[in-house]
This record gives C-alpha cells, sequence and structure tokens, in this order.
C-alpha cells in the first residue's frame, strides 16, 4: 500500500473510533466499546509497522514519507498545508503511541468493566490517540499545535471523566488551563519563528537554522525558543507549570498510563527535538531547557519520597524522568532524551498499568499504606512490576540504565553540559531508587496491611497480557540504543541502532569533543552506586527497620512537612496568583464597569434629558428623544443645503 | 429591482404578509418559511459574486433626495459578503429557537425580527452614507421594542441605556457625514453622499496636531463604532442589554448588531482616514487589548450565564479590533474571520442559554450542577460551542484568534504577547462556568426540577445542528469562506492609503454618477 493510504487510515482508524463510540455515549456496553476501541489504535499499530518498514528500506537520505490534504490556510505568504510526515523521528513516535496505545486500550477493557459510560471512555481515548498522532506527524507547527491542544483537550476530558466528583472536574480543569499558559507560550514562539524564518513547516525551519550559534539572549531566535519551550514545560509538566500533572491522577488509571506517563507529557521533548537545529542554536535558550529540567527531576524525585498515594508516587517520578529528558535536551542531548522518552514509556506505562491493576483489586484503594504483602495475591502484576523497578532504578542493562546513563554521560560530557547539572542527575538517580524501592516494599512485599473486607486477587488476562508485554519491553528495550561505551564490550560489539536511526534527523552538538572512556566508566559507576545505594536505603527502611522512617521524619520535620506538601506551590499559586486576580475582577467589575463608567452615562444623560426638555414640553422618553435627535440632524442638513 | 435590494426588503414584505396574518401558529410558521426562503435567497450572492474581484459588485442606484446627493446606493464586496449570509443564516434559527419561549404578542414579536434584518442587510450593503445611516439608526428601533417588550424584569432601564449609549455615537458621526457631504462638493463639484466619493477625498492630516479634519473625523466616526462594538470603556451597555433581552434578541444583538460596528470600522473608518487610523492605531489596539483581558476577567466573576456570555463578547469583540487595527493581512482577515466566528459562537452560546432558561427560569451559575448526567446531548452541544468560542484548533475560532494574534504580533509583539494572554482567561472563564453548571454534585435547581428536565428537543437539536455543522466547517475549511472576501482584504490593506473602490458590472443610473466618479472612470477605466 502507498504509504498516503497508511498514513490516512492510521490517523482515521482512530477518528473513527471516536466517532463510533462518541456516538453511542449512551450504550453501556463494555465489550462493544473496548473492542472497537482496541482494534482502531491495532488497525494504527499495523500502518505504523508497515511505515516503518516502508521508510526503513528507503536510503538513509530519503526517509520521508508526506502526504498532504488540502491547504487549511494561505493567507498573504503564510501557507498552512494539512500535510503529514513520517520520518525517523516521528516514526519513532507513532510506534510508541499505538503500540502502547494498544496494550493500553486492552488493558482498559478489564478496567472500565463496571463503569457506567465505557463507550465515552473509549470515544475519548481513540479521540486521544488520534491528537497525539495529528501532533507527531504534522510536518508544521500549526498542525502540531492541532493537537498539541488536540491532546489536552482529551486529556481535560479524561482527567474530568468521573465528573460527579467536584475534585476530579476540577483537576481536568487545572490541566487545562495550565497547558494554556503553556499554549500562550507556544504561539508566541511559533509568531517568533515565524517572524524570523518566514516559514512555520519543520524541515525549512531546520534547514535554515542559523549554523553559527547565536549567543544573545534578548534576539528572536532565543526569545522564540524559550517560548516554545514555556509551552513545552505546560504539556510535559516542568517547574513552573508542573502542578497539573499530578492532580491530573483523578482520571483513569490507564489514561494516566496512555497519557500522562507515555506520551502526551512527552510532547514537549518531541517538540524540541523536531526542532532541533534551531535549539542548537540557541545555547542560551538550551541553558535555560537544561536548568529547568535539572531542577523539575530534583523537586519531583523529592517530593515522590514522601507521597503515600500510589498513583501520585508514579505522577512525581514521571514529572522527574521529564525533567531527565529536558536536561538531555538542554545539553543537546536529543537522541539521548528521544532514546529516554521510549524506555520510559515502556516502564511507566508499565508501571502505571500495573498500579491500576493494584487499585482494581483493592476497590480503589490507592494508600500504599494500605496495601503490603501483594506479591502473593497479584504474581503476574507485582512480577511485571519488578521489571519496571529494576528499568527505572537504573539496574545495569535495563532500559531506563541504558537511555538514563546516556543521558549523565551527557550532562557532564557535552560543552553545554557541567558538573553541576549531572552532580543533580545522579542526586536525582539516588532518589528514584529510593522512591521506587519504597513503593515496592510498601505496595507488594512485607507483611499485609490490606483491610479485612478487601481480598486482593489477580487481574483479569485482558489485563495481565500488557503488563507482560510492557514488562519485557522494559527489560531488553534498551538493547534498541545501547550506549558506544557499553557495546564495546558486550559480546559482538551491538552498535546503538537507535541513534543511528535518528541520526539524520538530529542535530549534532557543536564542539562535541571525542568520548573519554574512562571518565564515562566512573560515571556509570558512581550512577549505579548511588542507585543501589538509594535502593538499598529504602529496603532497610520500609522491610528491615520499619521504625526508621518515623524516627529520620520527626527528626527533620520542618523539612519534612515542606516536602510533604510539596513546597506549598499550589497554596502559593491559589493564595497569590490566583485569588488575588479573582478579587481584583470582582473590583473592576464593581468599581469600573458598575460604579465609574455607568455613573458617568447616567450623569450625561441627566444633562441630555435636561437640554431635552428645556427645548420641548413633550413627555419625555427615549423614542422621542431618539426622534428629536434625528430631527435635529435633518434640521441641519437642510439647513446646510439653503445656506450652501 | 436587483439582488441586494431583494435581500435587503424582501423581510419588510414578510412582515407586511405576516401583518395580515389571523393566529400566532401561522405567524410563526411562515416566518419560518419566510426567512428561509430568505437565506435561500441571499445564498444565491455566491452564485452572483466574482470572488476574484474587489470591486463593488451588484451594485445597484437611484437618486433619492438629489438636493444632497444622497442617493439609493447598495453594493457589495468582500468585506459585506459574508456578514449578509450570516444574518440571513441566523434568522430561521432564531425564530425557530424563540418557537415556545415567545408566548405574547407573537406576531409584532416577528414583525420586529423582519424589520431589524432588514436594517441590517442595509447597513451591510448601504454604500451612501445617508442610507448607511437610516438603516444604522433604524436597526435600533426593533431591537428597542424587542427587548423592551419580550425582556427581563429591568428592561426599561436596559433598553434606555442601549439607547443612550448607541445614539450618543452616532449624532457625531452623523455630522461628520455631513461635513464629508460638503467635501465632495468642495473638491469634485457636487454634493455626494456616495461612500465611494468618500474614499477618493483629500482629507488633510496632521500628525502632530489633535485639531486637523482627518483625525475630528477619524474620531467622530470611531466612537460611533466603537460604541457599537462595543470597545472598552464604552462596553457597559452591552451586559445589560444582554442579560434582560429575550433569547432572540441576545442572538440577533451578538451575532449581527456588534459587527455592524466593526464592520464600520473596515467600511469606514479605516479606509476613509487611513492616516489618522495609522495614527491612531495604537490606541485602538491598546483599547482591544484592554477589552480582552478586561471582558475576560470580569466574565470570569459573573453570576449570570448572560452576563458571562456578554463579557466575553466583550472580550471576543477586543480581539476583533485588534485585529483589523494591526492593518496588516493577517490581522485583517482574522478579524474578519473572528466576525463571523464570534456570530456562530456566541449566538450558539446564547441560544443555548435561552434552552436552559426556558427550563429552569434561571441563570444563576451557583444554582446549576451535575446537568452533563441529566441532559447529556444538551452538555454535548454546549461543549462544542464552548471549545469554538475559546479557540480550540479545528473549530472556527482557532482560525480567526490565530490569525490576529499573528497579525498583532507583527505589527507590535507587545500587544501581541498581551493579547495571548487572552487565550488563557478564555479558556478560565469557559471552563469555570462549564465545570460549575455541568459537573460536580446536582445542584439546587436540578434537585427541584427532579425527573422533570428535559434534554434537548428535535426543534432545539435541529437550532444548533447548523451552528456545529459551521463551527467545524469554518475550522477545517477556513480558505472555503476567506478566498471569497481575500482580493477585497488584500485590497484594503495594501492600499489604504489611496483605497478607491470602483462598480463591477454597475447597474447605476448614470444621471446619479458625481462629478468625482466620472473623472476617475474616465481616468483610469476599469482598473479593477
Amino acid at each position: 500500500m502507498s504509504h498516503s493510504v497508511l498514513l490516512s487510515i492510521l490517523l482515521l482508524a482512530p477518528f473513527f473510533g471516536f466517532l463510533f463510540n462518541g456516538l453511542r455515549f449512551k450504550s453501556k456496553n463494555v465489550q462493544v466499546a473496548g473492542v472497537v476501541g482496541t482494534a482502531m489504535v491495532g488497525i494504527s499499530f499495523i500502518c505504523s509497522v508497515l511505515l516503518f518498514s516502508q521508510l526503513a528500506s528507503l536510503p538513509e537520505a530519503e526517509r520521508s514519507l508526506r502526504a498532504e490534504y488540502w491547504n487549511w490556510l494561505n493567507v498573504a505568504g503564510l501557507q498552512i498545508p494539512l500535510a503529514f510526515v513520517v520520518d525517523q523521528l516521528s516514526a519513532v513516535m507513532i510506534l510508541v503511541i499505538t503500540g502502547i496505545g494498544t496494550l493500553i486500550h486492552l488493558f482498559s477493557i478489564g478496567y472500565m468493566s463496571h463503569d457506567e459510560r465505557p463507550s465515552k471512555y473509549f470515544s475519548y481515548l481513540n479521540f486521544f490517540v488520534f491528537n497525539m498522532l495529528l501532533l507527531v506527524l504534522g510536518d508544521n507547527l500549526v498542525l502540531m499545535f492541532f493537537g498539541w491542544e488536540g491532546v489536552g483537550l482529551a486529556s481535560y476530558l479524561l482527567i474530568g471523566f468521573w465528573f460527579t466528583d467536584k475534585e476530579k472536574a476540577a483537576a481536568g480543569m487545572k490541566a487545562f488551563v495550565t497547558n494554556r499558559i503553556g499554549d500562550a507560550g507556544f504561539l508566541i514562539g511559533l509568531f517568533l519563528l515565524f517572524g524570523e524564518f518566514g516559514s512555520i513547516v519543520f524541515e525549512t525551519l531546520n534547514a535554515q537554522a542559523p549554523t553559527v550559534q547565536d549567543m544573545s539572549w534578548n534576539s528572536n531566535l532565543t526569545l522564540a525558543c524559550i517560548a516554545l519551550f514555556i509551552g513545552a514545560c505546560g504539556k510535559s509538566a516542568q517547574i513552573p507549570l508542573y502542578v497539573w500533572l499530578p492532580d491530573a491522577m483523578a482520571g483513569p488509571t490507564p489514561v494516566s498510563a496512555l497519557i500522562h506517563a507515555a506520551t502526551m507529557v512527552t510532547a514537549g521533548v518531541y517538540m524540541i527535538c523536531r526542532l532541533s537545529n534551531i535549539f542548537i542554536a540557541a545555547p542560551n535558550a538550551l541553558f535555560i531547557v537544561a536548568i529547568i529540567g535539572a531542577l523539575t527531576l530534583l523537586m519531583a524525585a523529592s517530593i515522590g519520597l514522601t507521597q503515600w498515594d500510589i498513583k501520585k508516587v508514579l505522577a512525581y517520578s514521571t514529572v522527574s524522568q521529564l525533567g531527565y529528558m529536558f536536561l538531555a535536551v538542554g545539553v543537546g542531548a536529543f537522541n539521548a532524551a528521544m532514546f529516554h522518552l521510549v524506555t520510559h514509556a515502556f516502564f511507566k506505562a508499565l508501571m502505571f498499568l500495573g498500579s491500576g491493576s493494584v487499585i482494581h483489586a483493592m476497590h480503589e484503594e490507592q494508600d500504599i499504606r494500605k496495601m503490603g504483602g501483594l506479591k502473593k495475591h497479584m504474581p503476574v502484576t507485582h512480577w511485571t512490576f519488578v521489571a519496571g523497578w529494576l528499568a527505572i532504578i537504573g539496574t545495569p542493562l535495563f532500559s531506563g540504565f541504558m537511555s538514563k546513563d546516556e543521558i549523565l554521560w551527557m550532562s557532564w560530557h557535552s560543552p553545554l553540559g557541567s558538573w553541576y547539572l549531572w552532580l543533580m542527575g545522579v542526586a536525582g538517580a539516588g532518589m528514584t531508587a529510593f522512591y521506587m524501592t519504597r513503593l515496592m516494599a510498601l505496595t507488594f512485599w512485607g507483611e499485609s496491611r490490606v483491610p479485612s473486607d478487601v481480598h486482593p486477587h489477580e487481574s483479569p488476562t485482558s489485563m495481565t497480557l500488557p503488563l507482560i508485554v510492557l514488562g519485557v519491553l522494559s527489560v531488553f528495550g534498551g538493547f534498541l540504543g545501547i550506549p558506544h561505551v557499553l557495546g564495546k564490550i558486550l559480546p559482538g560489539h551491538p552498535p546503538n541502532f537507535f541513534e543511528h536511526w535518528l541520526d539524520p534527523r538530529l542535530a549534532n552538538i557543536p564542539g562535541l569533543a571525542q568520548a573519554n572512556i574512562t571518565m564515562e566508566w566512573i560515571g556509570i559507576a558512581i550512577s549505579v552506586t548511588t542507585a543501589a545505594v538509594g535502593a538499598i536505603l529504602a529496603y532497610r527502611f520500609y522491610i528491615i527497620r520499619k521504625d526508621l522512617p518515623e524516627k529520620v521524619t520527626s527528626k527533620i520535620k520542618g523539612l519534612y512537612e515542606l516536602v510533604y506538601n510539596k513546597y506549598w506551590v499550589d497554596e502559593f499559586y491559589f493564595g497569590r496568583i490566583i485569588n488575588p486576580i479573582v478579587e481584583m475582577s470582582k473590583g473592576l467589575w464593581m468599581y469600573i464597569d458598575v460604579n465609574f463608567i455607568d455613573k458617568i452615562t447616567y450623569w450625561t444623560s441627566d444633562m441630555v434629558k435636561g437640554a431635552g426638555s428645556s427645548v420641548r414640553s413633550m413627555q419625555s422618553g427615549n423614542i422621542q428623544q431618539y426622534a428629536l435627535l434625528i430631527l435635529l440632524g435633518v434640521v441641519v442638513v437642510i439647513f446646510a443645503v439653503v445656506m450652501g | 429591482m436587483g439582488l441586494l435590494s431583494l435581500i435587503v426588503f424582501l423581510p419588510l414584505l414578510f412582515a407586511v404578509i405576516i401583518a395580515l396574518m389571523p393566529s400566532d401558529k401561522t405567524v410563526r410558521l411562515s416566518s419560518l418559511v419566510f426567512a428561509t426562503l430568505h437565506f435561500v435567497i441571499s445564498l444565491g450572492l455566491l452564485f452572483k459574486f466574482d470572488s476574484s474581484s474587489a470591486a463593488i459588485q451588484l451594485a445597484e442606484q437611484i437618486p433619492w433626495i438629489p438636493e444632497i446627493g444622497v442617493t439609493y446606493f447598495v453594493g457589495i464586496d468582500g468585506l459585506s459578503l459574508w456578514l449578509v449570509i450570516l444574518s440571513t443564516f441566523l434568522t430561521p434559527l432564531i425564530i425557530l429557537g424563540s418557537w415556545e419561549s415567545i408566548t405574547k404578542r407573537v406576531k409584532f414579536f416577528h414583525l420586529n425580527l423582519f424589520l431589524l434584518q432588514t436594517a441590517m442587510l442595509g447597513s451591510f450593503l448601504a454604500l451612501d452614507a445617508i442610507l448607511f445611516y437610516v438603516f444604522f439608526e433604524l436597526s435600533l428601533v426593533p431591537m428597542y421594542f424587542i427587548v423592551g417588550i419580550w425582556g427581563g424584569a429591568r428592561r426599561i432601564y436596559a433598553t434606555m441605556k442601549f439607547f443612550i449609549f448607541t445614539m450618543a455615537g452616532s449624532v457625531l458621526m452623523l455630522l461628520g457625514i455631513i461635513y464629508l457631504i460638503f467635501q465632495v462638493d468642495a473638491q469634485g463639484g457636487a454634493l455626494s453622499a456616495n461612500v465611494l466619493d468618500f474614499y477618493r477625498l483629500n482629507i488633510p492630516f496632521i500628525a502632530n496636531d489633535f485639531l486637523n479634519p482627518q483625525t475630528l473625523l477619524f474620531f467622530a466616526f470611531a466612537i460611533a463604532f466603537a460604541i457599537k462594538v462595543p470597545m472598552f470603556p464604552v462596553h457597559t451597555w452591552l451586559p445589560d442589554a444582554h442579560v434582560e433581552a429575550p433569547t432572540a434578541g441576545s442572538v440577533v444583538l451578538a451575532a449581527v448588531m456588534l459587527k455592524m460596528g466593526t464592520y464600520g470600522f473596515l467600511r469606514f473608518v479605516i479606509p476613509m482616514f487611513p492616516d489618522a487610523a495609522a495614527h491612531w492605531a495604537w490606541l485602538f489596539m491598546l483599547l482591544g487589548v484592554v477589552g480582552i483581558i478586561y471582558g475576560a476577567l470580569v466574565a470570569m466573576v459573573q453570576p449570570d450565564m448572560k452576563k458571562l456570555v456578554a463579557y466575553s463578547s466583550v472580550s471576543h469583540m477586543g480581539y476583533v479590533i485588534i485585529g483589523l487595527f494591526a492593518l496588516n493581512a493577517y490581522g485583517v482577515t482574522g478579524g474578519v474571520y473572528q466576525m463571523l466566528n464570534h456570530g456562530i459562537s456566541t449566538g450558539g452560546l446564547f441560544l443555548l442559554v435561552g434552552m436552559i432558561y426556558d427550563r429552569t427560569h434561571s441563570r444563576e451559575i451557583v444554582k446549576y450542577g451535575g446537568l452533563a448526567k441529566i441532559l447529556p446531548i444538551y452538555t454535548i452541544l454546549f461543549f462544542i460551542i464552548t471549545f469554538s468560542s475559546i479557540a480550540v484548533p479545528m473549530t472556527n475560532g482557532f482560525v480567526g484568534e490565530f490569525l490576529i494574534l499573528l497579525g498583532t504580533f507583527q505589527a507590535n509583539p507587545v500587544y501581541g504577547i498581551f493579547a495571548a494572554t487572552g487565550v488563557v482567561f478564555g479558556a478560565v472563564y469557559m471552563l469555570w462556568m462549564c465545570k460549575k453548571i455541568f459537573f460536580g454534585t446536582e445542584g439546587e435547581l436540578m434537585n427541584q426540577t427532579k425527573g422533570v428536565l428535559k434534554d434537548l428537543s428535535l426543534r432545539e437539536i435541529v437550532v444548533m445542528a447548523p451552528l456545529v455543522v459551521m463551527v467545524f466547517w469554518m475550522g477545517l475549511f477556513p480558505d472555503h469562506f476567506l478566498n471569497w472576501s481575500k482580493p477585497s482584504l488584500d485590497y484594503l490593506v495594501n492600499n489604504r492609503e489611496n483605497y478607491e473602490l470602483t462598480l463591477k458590472d454597475a447597474n447605476q443610473n448614470s444621471q446619479t454618477k458625481t462629478a468625482l466618479i466620472v473623472e476617475k472612470d474616465e481616468e483610469e477605466g476599469e482598473t479593477l
């Protein structure tokens, strides 16, 4: 099949699913809704695989399949075609989106089996996949923005899926509005780039990007990159716009796995990689990206240490891992960022689905203090979760290790990196190991704290199958992109397929020195040791010496409270920003509209009325006044004519 | 009689016919049929209109008051085409939407609606300044009755406010028109109220002095239109008028009548006073940006749904104004598109608010809650229109907002950045309202009306369906609509300084041509 037909099916299948289930939204039949919903994404996955193989069969320089539908807008030199491109970069993304998407749809059939409105759920989920595909396939910034806002909309609808709960509806709104702040930044970046390069098409932009680095802070290029990064902060939950993601856990758990872990939240990383030539030309903007990424990964990981809600731990973990990806793009390691995006999609989707399986088994309980010892009740969930755990904490040769160590190494080695960025990354790795081990220990290991009326059980096959597939990917997925230093000692010296595949689409770091093998090994040793210490410490805290957490937190009570309460950031935003704006708006309404402008009007109209009644003695009324004024006008005209 | 005159005066004929009808039922039914017929006839414009020309088309000119050079002169171009179709498109929906909510003096209601239609269409099509003025003012009378008779409790107060504001502005405009009539005489040898003559006038402008003819005329016209739009700070009549108006009044007011203001800027202010418009563009962009943010902030704290939508109109019309005063192709095109979008989305929102008001007799947001579960179809439609209103891509709203922001950004990045914050605030007030009405636990009103609250009837779905179709059609294929207006808009943007419109296939009486037109025609022939 030609690539344009495949692309059309790829996009239209989930859209059809959205319409199909959307039009029968009242149906309670989870089988029909689920099977159709899953099948549509499955069809998209098959198309993605076929497109990928078509792409791979092309010579490297020609790996780009484009399909144009119609000209969306054409105004004075601004041409926005509705065109989609599958190239090395978007091919990776569509495989992840539709592949993991299919697994999560399948998982949802079991998970949503007791829900009242499964059709609506699958309709929204398909709508999300459609928009996510738009986002990654669009050949220009405007089409990306279509998907960008579309996934935000889908996220809004799914977070607030159980809308009768006020807090869940509020979480949806918080997500949408926070994202909109980012979107305003995205638009400003788009306008700046259009003003600078006269185009919004990725290929043109990357081709026209200056080859000399722009060292100023206030050039259009630097500002455009910063503005676009604000957009990324919204979508990918970075400081200061990360606050919506933990709340987004109000949505059904598979939604958290698909949207708030594997795909949508990585859109910001993808966007920067898509424009890598532009960003690499603006090192000052990249510096901001790296710093924000590093700060976010530390801040979120620290909050993760203290949370009791299984999904909240995973949510902060996601924010933290996204921080790693931005650290990577910030030091110019676009390839490492994309690789971590993919491996993270595997192991984080796995753990979210695993937590969904746990929550399902625990009758909607999410507090890990009420779990423990689930290992024996839910062996599949446990063992797959173990795979995810080993991957995320960076156990050598597991997928997370391969990608994270690449990032850490580049944050040190790249001319855009530095020792403190590396140190923050290593510290984050230690914390990651701690909070993930803590989560494992409290949920699956040790003795059971499950309330006696809850009888946890393993989930049905439709739910465990996706877990197993993702578990395998979490363990072995890393071999797609074996770091060079590791490849050298492995039998057969496997190359880094992933890097090789993406290389033509991603910018190179200017002035990157030859890697120092010894340094790289020392770095790996330090980060693995740090992670091991973190994991062992957590095991000791939560399995062996269960009195320790209490003792430690009481010693550093102030600090603990600060972190446990998420640094009071939400309180700050609401108390110092949102509420004052609301109060001010009430003031504007009461004092400017009602008491100022209107008062002046009454005063003026009283004067006019006074003047009117002095001229004539007709009864007052507006029609009469109106007629009088018209009459006056006509008199003036006639007078003027006569005089003229 | 030409097609344009037919379109303008057919509603008057309808008004006469329904005046003779006996029962309310026949009045309603025939009004609906007439309005639909009118819409179909107006679509004839798309067959007769040459979308490749920027000239005035289908013009008709008949002497009216020759003593002062006033003629009955109508014509259409890319600026007015879609506004005409927008008004004829909405009228049948408004009639069908008011089917059950208007129960008293049904005949007089529809009579006013048709009269209003003539006045609005006349305003969009008139190319004689006095004729325009007459239609512009005439539109107030039926609106006065619609609000004053079928309105809410404080309707008299609202109509008065509405009147005083609008009148105050248009008096200045009338003086300006009279001055211009004499200027044509002074510069061309005959009195003329022909707008095409006005374009050709050479009106002195001094940049650093306020008291010069062009600046004064600019403000005389601009204030009149600014009140109509309405722009901050002369917007306060709008929320009151909307709250008191019946649904039909609100829809016409928001969807079409406000556009008479922005259309005035396009047709009169910018091309007739290009130097003053460019010189004072900063002021109008500033007020536009203030309007966007101010309208959105005040909308956010409104307890009444209609008032919220009314303030959202202030915000949206602020976008139109900054687009027009960006004075570049993106801004102006976006502004024109946004005028249509606002007609669809705000018209739709007022219809939807009316539908729920018919059921619960309350518009107080806090009394609602959990409606999504009870009225799913209503909820879906409300959300679609909301997404259009907050400019989500693939809806019409995005096209306009995107182009306006792009144009504003190119004209002045600072205004662009501030205007872009409206993207956030817009989402806040609309989603806040949606959250309170549709989500959460069932509100006070929902408990009172338990079991009797019914989802939308077939009639109401039929009212909303065309709007929903337009939301996506205009969002996905903006070129289907913009292509018709592009020549006119491009011409306006590129030739602001020496704007002249010629007539295409003119149908006018050559005797009424003024000296100026004859001269120019001889000089340039068929330039366009």
